[in-house]
């Protein structure tokens, strides 16, 4: 066990002798390597995209929906099941609801001047906006006496604004939706894309109560759903029991009936897609890792040439003094050297793609130091593991037998 | 270039560098026991120069492997400067063959693409000798050896006699109290193998202990001791008195104009 450098020098002259062999042996583990620091790096690019747009869409965010059960269903007509009153007395007695807001909509053709476009039409308060953090760029939003004046005046999104008026200014101007022309008042900052895919700023917002008296005529009071925020992102379990316990009490339903509403919060939207995304990372890592496996087995196989290409050398070697232990170090080191070029390499070649899809992808994809160190260390690992058994057939050659190798 | 300091205990306690006793080697080959070497009792003291004639196949070179402790008997006691060596751990008959062994083989066997420098530095290496300390020693051998101006030559730059005399040096470097030598001139010309059994007869007068394997009558005309050997077994064993001085050998050969041996390619 003396001299490691020693031990460096003798692999790295090896390595160097059979150029054309090490290169192919270290380009398996290159790939192996930067196909698991390219997945690691685009799991969490796509990770915190994801994760960060449900945020964006409020992380204490809750949705109530009526649902139809049996019981419900013989017991009232659906079109009561929900409604503003509900959510006004959520709002009162629930501590741990900051926001509510209730929410209709319908996706329709909406008309200003020459220019027609289908959008969704949605109803809400004022509150819709806070709960969703939704900004108004230009403009302004409408006020609780447009709300309880049922308003002709309606908020839009971006994608609404340039489909509609282009260039030209939007706020101030009519768009006439089903037969009543509404006033254009302001306009949402842009929000890009959600994470299912939906343009967040193709809709126009407008008060509850002119959304049910003017586009979609329906009963007083009634909504399709209910959007609250919790006062924290820490408090939104507490909320949800809360709205459960008002609800069940409002609608008469026993605590062991099943009820007939649903709620869904953000955050266990946000855990269920973090569980897809492990699940996604994992396959995809597994399947690098067979790459590395791949690269290793390359190593392993090399060596066993090297190793026999190279018994008179361990032969004279053993002659002049060189114990097993020498021998198996210089055939390890030899392996580890190997992959571990390998592995640095995989790294730069990794980062190198990883530049250009982030590049080319607009993601922030970031190298966590831990992908740097799990490829340094696996490729060593893969060397020692892969380099062993070569190695320790190296070492036990009987001398003389090695001597005589030709 | 003087044995070790336990040899010199070992020379005044009288006792042989090398006792084996009722030594026998079988080897055994597709359910064929061939028997390499039957009975062989051989003791050997400090500072001879033996040689070990035979015919071919008559077991030298499994003696030899057997004394430089590269393979072990199957029947007999081999007892090396005192010590059994024959049923040591793979390890410590390393550091035997490392410590108290010189090899000089027929085929040379030195290492490809490394220059006679760090050919001789090698034994040292696994001896765990620091770099500085290694050079100067190495440095020190090859110039014993006269090759002090082809240090950096690889194997394939060096003439046979030369790649002999490297071995020769990585033998020497750990200042050995033996040196054993398989044919060390089957593969040189006459000019060169005087040479190089020259520089051994300046070695064993330095005071070490040589064995040297030949089928040449005149090579083993230079030891002082000769052992013959037939199907296994010792033949005879005789002192020569006289051994004759390949210095003097080499100056009475007919003057060879070419001398192309000992010019590097
Ligand atoms: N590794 C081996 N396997 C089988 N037989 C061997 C082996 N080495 C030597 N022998 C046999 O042992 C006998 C002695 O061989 P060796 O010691 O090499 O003779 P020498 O060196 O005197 O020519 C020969 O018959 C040879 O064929
Ligand atoms: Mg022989």
């Amino acid at each position: 066990m003396r001299g490691y450098l020693a031990a460096v020098r003798i692999a790295l002259r090896a390595i160097v002798r059979s150029k054309l062999r090490a290169a192919l042996t270290v380009l398996g583990i290159l790939i192996g390597v930067a196909a698991v620091v390219i997945v690691v790096a685009l799991g969490t690019g796509v990770r915190n995209r994801i994760l960060g747009e449900i945020s964006g869409l409020g992380a204490s965010s809750i949705y109530i929906f009526p649902q139809s059960t049996q019981a419900s269903g013989l017991r009232r007509r659906e079109s009561v099941r929900m409604s503003e009153a509900d959510g006004l007395a959520v709002l009162k007695e629930s501590t741990s609801v900051a926001a509510l807001s209730p929410f209709s909509s319908t996706s329709m053709q909406i008309v200003a001047g020459e220019a027609n476009v289908a959008t969704q039409v949605m109803g809400v308060t004022r509150s819709y906006l806070s709960i969703l953090s939704y900004r108004v760029a230009k403009g302004d939003g409408w006020t609780e006496a447009d709300e309880q004046l049922k308003a002709k005046v309606c908020v839009i999104g971006e994608t609404v604004r340039e489909d509609l008026f282009g260039s030209s200014e939007a706020v101030g101007q009519y768009i006439r939706i089903g037969k009543h022309p509404f006033r254009v008042i302001g306009v949402l900052e842009k929000k890009g894309q959600s994470p299912f895919g939906e343009d967040q700023d193709d809709r126009l917002l407008m008060p509850i109560g002119s959304f049910r008296s003017r586009v979609v005529p329906s009963a007083p009071g009634k909504v399709q759903m209910l959007v609250a925020a919790a006062t924290s992102e820490r408090t939104v379990d507490r909320a949800v029991e809360q709205i459960d316990r008002i609800l069940r009490q409002r609608h008469e339903i026993a605590p062991d009936d099943e009820p007939d509403f649903v709620i869904r919060t953000q955050a266990e939207f946000r855990a269920s897609q973090e569980r897809i995304l492990d699940t996604l990372t994992m396959l995809l890592s597994s399947i690098a890792a067979v790459s590395l496996l791949v690269g290793g087995i390359g190593v392993m196989n090399i060596m066993l040439v090297s190793v026999t290409e190279r018994t008179r050398e361990i032969g004279i070697r053993m002659a002049i003094g060189a114990s097993e232990g020498d021998i198996l170090v210089q055939f390890l080191v030899e392996a580890i050297t190997l992959s571990l070029i390998g592995g640095v390499m995989g790294l730069g070649a990794g980062l190198v793609v990883i530049k250009v899809l982030a590049a080319a992808l607009g993601w922030n994809m970031t190298l966590p130091v831990s992908a740097v160190v799990i490829a340094v260390g696996t490729s060593a690992t893969i060397g020692i593991v892969f380099g062993f058994f070569p190695a320790r057939r190296a070492a036990h050659q009987d001398p003389i037998t090695a001597l005589r190798h030709e | 270039m003087l044995p070790q300091s336990q040899g010199v205990a070992a020379v005044l306690r009288d006792e042989p560098l090398i006792e084996l006793a009722s030594v026998g080697k079988d080897y055994t080959t597709e359910a064929v026991v061939v028997r390499a070497l039957r009975h062989v009792d051989l003791t050997i003291q400090h500072g001879d120069f033996v040689a070990i004639v035979g015919q071919s196949g008559s077991g030298k070179s499994t003696l030899m492997n057997i004394v430089g402790c590269l393979d072990r008997p199957t029947r007999g006691t081999y007892r090396l400067d005192g010590l059994d060596v024959t049923r040591r751990s793979n390890d410590a008959r390393a550091i035997v063959r490392n410590r108290l062994i010189g090899f000089v083989f027929q085929g040379f066997n030195l290492l490809p693409r490394t220059t006679a420098l760090e050919n001789v530095e090698l034994p040292l290496v696994y001896r765990g000798v620091g770099v500085a300390e290694r050079r100067r020693r190495a440095l020190e051998a090859l110039g014993a050896v006269g090759l002090a101006d082809r240090l950096h030559h690889t194997p394939n730059q060096l003439s046979g006699g030369q790649q002999q005399r490297v071995a020769i040096a990585r033998a020497l470097v750990t200042s050995p109290p033996l040196l054993l030598a398989d044919e060390p001139t089957g593969n040189l010309d006459t000019r060169t193998s005087y040479e190089v059994l020259g520089l051994l007869q300046r070695l064993n007068r330095g005071g070490i202990t040589i064995i040297l394997v030949t089928h040449e009558p005149d090579i083993a005309a230079c030891a002082s001791r000769v052992i013959t050997m037939r199907d296994g077994e010792v033949r005879s064993d005789l002192r020569n008195e006289r051994p004759v001085d390949a210095a003097v050998a080499l100056a009475a050969l007919p003057p060879s104009g070419a001398e192309s041996d000992e010019r590097a390619p």
